[in-house]
């Protein structure tokens, strides 16, 4: 068995030569100020071949089987096709940052010239992604920000402040003249984009009195577990007989929090908002229980993160604040700046309602 | 003086044999500490017993008191079933898969998805009996491989509810006189279950080989038979589980039901069920499962800080078995003593 593996190094030393021929040619306008000599000419070892142009890139979601994550791994997966380069990705079957981390080592020992993450845990992964970006590995990090310091660029998919506003606005819609009060159905209590959110959503509460007359009651965690979305979700009702919203800046806890308002008959009395996918609310939206729900579009998210991985690598880009750069989208280019903490923003949040759903279900197909 | 410590023994025995009659079964103890701390719970928070509240509640606790009864049967040969969560997981996405994709009727993908948890109990059961793997390290790896298959079959997909019939998880709310319906199957299955370890052979089978499995082979009992079908018909439960499951949820992920074993057999020990084999009850792991359900909620609706609740579970799972093995000891050393006397 053993004796085969040098004819499959030497395969994949080709097949890197290769990739690596290729992907050059599509970057060539970048004016990639790339270090290595990019030749056909047969090259020994497959180390040799790494540092030829973009290599491999791994992707790290929180949590794979995610649809949501999945989505975004699609759009950098047409990145990868237009950009060069070869993605895979890897991650934790539930959303743990202790399962997260051998993943980012594994990813450092391979010598993958860039890792892209959405951070379970901002500040535990930290380390290994500080050990990664030490051997030279480019990090960019995606939907749920790794700790500063920890990444050479953060892709935000809304501003934070931006959200939170978005989610209290939708909140405000919902309630009966605005007035009531709301709860919030979170993912895990040490998720870095909920916790931001549900700042965000503090701020503007208070920030303006246009919603002086809601009332956050609760903040409770489903882990993003259906079961434990769905019994946060019964008990936030039990517990709160004049709850008018709950607001789940979540895509499992938005449907579970729904699933539950259906399921006691509660709609049209207590309504649910917050971030979703078209198709698991489509129902819902058009049954009453969430009239609206917001989200970015993902599959441009992970065709950025892509995107600003490749330009790291080139050299194109560093990471700070500043730093212009213009991303090819298919539907057309868009000119970022990259911001304080090498932070970009994709781009506002978007809502949807009974309205325009169905079309979005037919487009996002998650 | 003698008289006065025959009188103070005997007033000790009938003291005990009151206790005694109360704790007779460890399932009457805990559903007495179930019922005063839900008692507590609703003075403190009323919406508690809201109608809503406990129809949510006991019907998700049914899911996995079914799934409890079947790991039961598994525990009492000696055994341990951890893979349970994926096989309901598995069942729960393939019959949500059969009802999106091949518009097969409702009653048929449920009888396939029970069928399928069964034949995965089968796995399971031919893995530990044939090839000898001990059961812990079998189900370690099929919990793993049973979930692979889930994500194979998902694909990188989810199922929504409007990929399911209209209503299909309508039946998740539904009461009969005002009892859930799922709460009344599982009572069904408990009886089942009950009666037949009660009174079938091969009830009386199960707990021979769970307490002494070379005793039961000298008395004829074909203990590998009797482990095999423990785990098929652990499996089948598995599978009901399973269909009620994506019926309750009506959203489906590769992970579903992630997480659930260790509650599954968390249910079954609180329950009274020995993880040592040989004793206990199916009605106590339903208990059990019961008891872990409205502690779960209690905690969440008595709006005690988040970061507290998990270790407040564990406290309280703690605190329902010791209290029940001290009244157990009491009552033993009780009998004990009046048998000596």
């Amino acid at each position: 068995m053993f004796h085969r593996s040098p004819r499959i190094a030497a395969g994949l030393a080709l097949t890197l030569i290769l990739a690596g021929c290729s992907s050059t040619a599509t970057t060539a306008p970048t004016t990639a100020p790339t270090t290595a000599p990019v030749t056909a000419a047969p090259v020994v070892t497959p180390a040799a071949a790494t540092p030829v142009a973009i290599g491999s890139v791994v992707m790290i979601p929180k949590q794979v089987n995610n649809p949501y994550f999945d989505v975004a791994f699609k759009g950098a997966q047409s990145a990868a096709t237009a950009l060069g380069g070869t993605l895979t990705q890897v991650g934790p079957s539930a959303a743990d940052a202790t399962q997260q981390i051998p993943f980012i080592q594994t990813a450092t020992t391979q010598k993958a010239s860039a890792i892209i993450v959405s951070a379970d845990d901002a500040t535990a992964i930290a380390p290994a992604l500080q050990a990664a970006m030490a051997a030279g590995i480019k990090v960019v990090g995606y939907d749920s920000s790794p700790a500063k310091g920890a990444y050479n660029v953060f892709v935000n998919q809304a501003d934070t402040a931006g959200i939170g506003k978005g989610l209290v606005d939708m909140a405000c819609t919902e309630a009966p003249s605005c007035t009531g009060e709301i709860a919030v159905l979170s993912a895990a209590q040490t998720a870095t984009n909920q916790n931001a959110w549900i700042d965000a959503m503090k701020t503007t509460l208070s920030g303006d009195a246009k919603y002086a007359n809601l009332k956050l009651v609760a903040t409770v965690y489903g882990d993003d577990d259906p079961t434990k979305s769905t019994t946060q979700a019964q008990a936030l009702l039990s517990a709160h007989p004049n709850l008018k919203v709950i607001v789940a800046p979540t895509t499992v806890g938005i449907v579970a929090a729904a699933q539950v308002v259906k399921a006691q008959g509660k709609t049209g009395k207590v309504f649910v908002t917050g971030l979703g996918t078209p198709k698991g609310m489509v129902d819902f939206v058009k049954g009453g229980e969430s009239p609206v729900f917001a989200l970015w579009n993902v599959t441009d998210l992970g065709y950025l993160a892509y995107a600003v991985a490749v330009d790291l690598i080139n050299g194109t880009i560093k990471g700070t604040a500043g730093e212009k750069f213009t991303v090819k989208f298919a539907s057309g280019s868009v000119d970022y700046t990259i911001g304080a903490d090498g932070v970009v923003v994709l781009g506002p949040p978007f809502v949807f309602n009974k309205d325009n759903i169905d079309q979005f279900v037919a487009s996002f197909g998650f | 003086m003698a008289s006065n410590v025959a009188g103070r023994r005997s007033a000790r025995s009938r003291a005990g044999a009151l206790i005694g009659g109360f704790a007779r079964s460890r399932e009457l103890t805990l559903l007495a500490v179930l019922l005063v701390l839900a008692a507590l719970v609703a003075i403190e928070a009323p919406n508690f017993l809201s109608s809503n509240n406990v129809v949510s509640v006991t019907s998700l606790a049914a899911i996995i008191a079914i799934a409890a009864v079947g790991e039961a049967l598994v525990i009492l040969t000696k055994n341990i079933d951890l893979s349970v969560e994926s096989t309901m997981g598995l069942v729960a996405f393939v019959v949500a898969v059969l009802l999106k994709q091949q518009n097969v009727p409702m009653p048929v993908a449920w009888a396939l998805g029970i069928g399928l948890g069964m034949a995965l109990g089968m796995v399971n059961g031919i893995i530990i009996t044939v090839f000898r793997v001990p059961s812990i390290v079998a189900t370690l790896g099929t919990l793993s491989i049973f979930r692979g298959l889930t994500y194979l079959v998902a694909n990188g997909h989810e199922i929504n509810a409007n990929d399911l019939p209209a209503g299909y998880t309508n039946a998740a709310s539904q009461t009969f006189f005002d009892i859930p319906l799922f709460v009344i199957l599982a009572v069904a299955v408990v009886a089942v279950a009950g009666l037949a370890l009660r009174y079938t052979v091969f009830g009386r089978q199960l707990y021979a080989v769970g307490s002494n499995a070379e005793a039961a082979a000298t008395i004829g009992i074909r203990s590998r038979t009797t482990v095999f079908l423990a785990f098929a018909l652990g499996g089948m439960l598995a599978g009901v589980a399973g269909v009620l499951w994506g019926i309750q949820f009506g959203q489906l992920y590769a992970s579903s039901a992630s997480g659930q074993s260790l509650a599954i057999i968390a249910a079954v020990v609180v329950g009274g069920v020995s993880i040592a084999g040989g004793s206990g009850t199916v009605m106590g792991a339903a208990i059990g499962a019961l008891f872990l359900g409205l502690i779960a909620n209690a905690l969440n609706v008595l709006l005690l800080p988040q970061e507290w609740l998990q270790m407040i579970y564990g406290a309280v799972i703690l605190f329902a078995v010791s209290t029940d093995a001290i009244i157990q000891r009491r009552t033993q050393l009780a009998k004990a003593r009046s048998r000596i006397r």
